[in-house]
């Protein structure tokens, strides 16, 4: 079978806003991964930033230190914590 | 417990916006610093907060998460294809852009699940094999031909309507990357259901050939609908732990209850029938007393033996294998341009 | 039959027939990403068509609509180009066939958006948006089958060999663009040429394809003399709505 990786997706809305991350896709390389993205994220907006990452490029940590007990070792791809744009002033962020 | 009971006379939005009001709500709650792992997640689940993919959780959890999420996902793709049959000849250009685009959305579902799927430690190309291998399911639902035109509004108005009534409690399943897929896809299809029971008004109040269509597909698609919810509560294998989880909300016969009562209103305004003669509202209940569907017919197409698995299935399979070639020269495109840029100037 | 209406009939019938042929994908790409990519482009041409159709039966005055036109007219009344009803063959045949066609629609819709009818050039500036990112869709996906495997390559050269010929249609003048054009309205074909030429063989070098010689040059579409493929594109998207005459969707 073929390979094409995984990429995670970042989108900004609109101007102003931040990246946030919207979800993932399988692409051959960068190019079609970010057209993919637009397509597949985007496709009820205009005027949007996106940004597309290997997920195996991302290094994550735990949100509550709760894996003192793992192996603290890089991470597998699926093992990386998902942002959810919480909004200003939400504590635990 | 089990996230709160929403009244019918909300709508679809309302729903969905409820609950990912509670998500951000709930993600403002400190569980505490139990230490030991099955105990901080027995606490997130208590506090109906939600569990994300780098905490740690029970192997059946992830599992079951895994079987359930990855069905979801086969069930949008596989579900592309009844209502794809009538791309090429919808009767007008709005209907042709409108399910082309109904279809396409599909298709993004499919992938959002997937793509949660996958952050419990499972590829796609795993998920996608379990699916071509019979390995994995999808709703059984999909294993009906559409015959007509009016199957289309049909499945609009009552599939749509019988997953919607499943999907929007999924918006608050504990599973953080699946809630948040289900929100995204709910927001989506609120449009889905609304196009198929225009199109069925339209049917119902045209032409008496349409009328006749549109009242022949009710009475195909009316028991296989209820169907989707499942087997009853007695017989369902899997709901005990998926409830104590947070993965399930209500029982089957619950939502199965719901949607029925939703329905009859509904087909009311169309002016069509219910194939039901039983159909009748029961004041001590507070419900409509309905006829089951055939549980025996339900396993019967579960088990491959429904009028289309073997084509859905054939379908799939032969996409797959003709977009090989396709797949693989990609990767090599990205292999060789990715030399070059390593190469030495 | 206007001058216009012809005209405007042509370049609607290339979106409403590009866009039927696309649809064909749904649920059959090669990937699921893909499979919606298609589906945008489909809808994209589907919309320009919606557009194009409606104008051409204000034009004609006889009060036929979109519906009317898309399905009620036989195949020696469409106006679309050869290469358009072409089967979709492969997805590589698909996008070869897009390159060539997204090729040809940018500029001409580019043009087109100063034309003299502002109805028209306000369509045309809608489309060219689109056209755009279609003809990016069609050159990445040329240049990673192109230059890929040793199959995908021979693969995307028996297409480009096959579809090659019905290129040039899509740039020969006639009569009604020789008047049009001297009116400021349409753009005169033979004038997209160059740019076509340009952009095509430069996708293709990328693609490491070679460019096939100018030999057999198929027309007849924009009169209305088809290949045997229209009549059963027209029978799949007619059938249903000529099954109930005067009845509303």
């Amino acid at each position: 079978m073929s390979d094409w990786p995984l990429w995670e997706v970042f989108v900004r809305p609109r101007r102003g806003l931040s990246h946030s991350h919207v979800g993932s896709l399988h692409a051959p390389d960068a190019t079609i991964a970010l057209r993919n993205a637009r397509d597949v994220y985007t496709r009820r907006q205009e005027g949007v930033s996106i940004w597309v990452v290997p997920a195996a490029a991302i290094t994550a940590s735990s949100p509550d230190e709760k894996d003192a007990f793992f192996d603290p070792a890089a991470d597998k791809v699926y093992r990386h914590p998902t942002f959810y744009a919480v909004p200003d002033g939400a504590e635990h962020l | 417990m089990y996230g709160s009971d929403v009244g019918n006379s909300e709508t679809l939005l309302d729903q969905v916006e409820a609950a990912e009001r509670s998500l951000v709500e709930a993600s403002t709650r400190n569980v505490g610093d139990g230490i030991v792992e099955a105990e901080y997640f027995d606490a997130v689940i208590g506090a109906d907060q939600k569990i994300e993919p780098r905490d740690w959780m029970p192997e059946a959890y992830r599992r079951t998460l895994i079987r359930q999420i990855a069905q979801h996902a086969h069930s949008e793709i596989i579900g592309m294809q009844p209502e794809g049959n009538w791309i090429t000849r919808a009767p007008s250009l709005k209907r042709k852009a409108i399910l082309l685009a109904k279809v396409q959305d599909e298709a993004g579902h499919g992938l959002y699940l997937y793509a949660a799927a996958e952050t419990l430690g499972i590829s796609r190309e795993e998920l996608v094999q379990m699916l071509l291998d019979g390995r994995q399911k999808y709703s059984s639902i999909f294993n009906y031909p559409t015959l007509t035109w009016a199957d289309i509004g049909a499945i609009g108005w009552l599939v749509d309507g019988a997953a919607i009534v499943n999907q929007v409690p999924l918006c608050r399943c504990s599973y953080g990357p699946y809630a948040r897929a289900m929100i995204r896809i709910c927001k989506e299809e609120s449009f889905h259901q609304r196009q198929g029971f225009e199109i069925l008004n339209i049917l119902a109040h045209g032409t008496p050939g349409q009328r006749a269509m549109a009242q022949d597909a009710v009475d195909r698609w009316w028991y296989p609908s209820l169907a989707m919810f499942g087997p009853p509560d007695a017989d369902s294998t899997h709901s005990e732990k998926s409830m104590a989880w947070g993965i399930k909300r209500f029982t089957n016969d619950d939502l199965r209850q719901r949607f029925v009562d939703m329905c009859v209103g509904q087909a009311e305004v169309l002016s069509l029938e219910l194939p039901d003669p039983d159909l009748r509202w029961n004041a001590e209940r507070g419900h409509h007393d309905y006829t089951s569907p055939d549980f025996e017919e339900l396993n019967r197409v579960i088990r491959g033996d429904g009028p289309c698995n073997r084509q859905r299935m054939e379908h799939r399979r032969q996409a797959h294998a003709d977009g090989a070639w396709v797949r693989e020269a990609a990767a090599a495109y990205a292999k060789k341009a990715a030399l070059v840029q390593m190469a030495p100037a | 039959m206007t001058d216009l209406l012809d005209y405007v009939l042509r370049l609607g019938d290339d979106a409403l027939i590009a866009a039927q042929r696309l649809a064909e994908w749904s649920t059959r790409a090669p990937e699921m990403e893909e499979d919606i990519a298609l589906s945008n482009i489909a809808l994209d041409q589907l919309g320009v068509a919606r557009m194009l159709l409606t104008y051409a039966g204000e034009i004609e005055g006889a009060g036929r609509d979109e519906d009317a036109l898309a399905y009620l007219r036989g195949d020696q009344e469409f106006r679309n180009c050869l290469l358009v009803e072409t089967p979709n063959g492969d997805f590589g045949r698909t996008m070869v066939k897009l390159l060539f066609l997204s090729a040809y629609q940018l500029p001409l819709y580019e043009r087109l958006s100063e034309s003299a009818d502002p109805h028209l050039g306000a369509i045309a500036a809608k489309a060219r948006k689109e056209s755009a990112y279609h003809l990016d869709h069609a050159t990445q996906w040329t240049v990673r089958l192109g230059d890929g495997t040793d199959e995908s390559h021979r693969r995307m050269q028996a297409a480009v060999d096959e579809l090659w010929p019905y290129t040039h249609e899509l740039f020969e003048p006639d009569a009604v663009t020789d008047r049009l054009g001297g009116d400021g309205v349409a753009v005169d074909p033979a004038e997209l040429r160059a740019p076509w030429l340009a952009t095509v063989l430069a996708v293709l070098d990328r693609s490491t394809l070679d460019v096939p010689s100018d030999g057999w040059r198929p027309n007849g579409g924009r009169s209305g003399r088809h290949t045997e493929h229209l009549s059963y594109v027209l029978g799949e998207l007619q059938v249903l709505h000529r099954a109930h005459p005067g009845a509303q969707w």
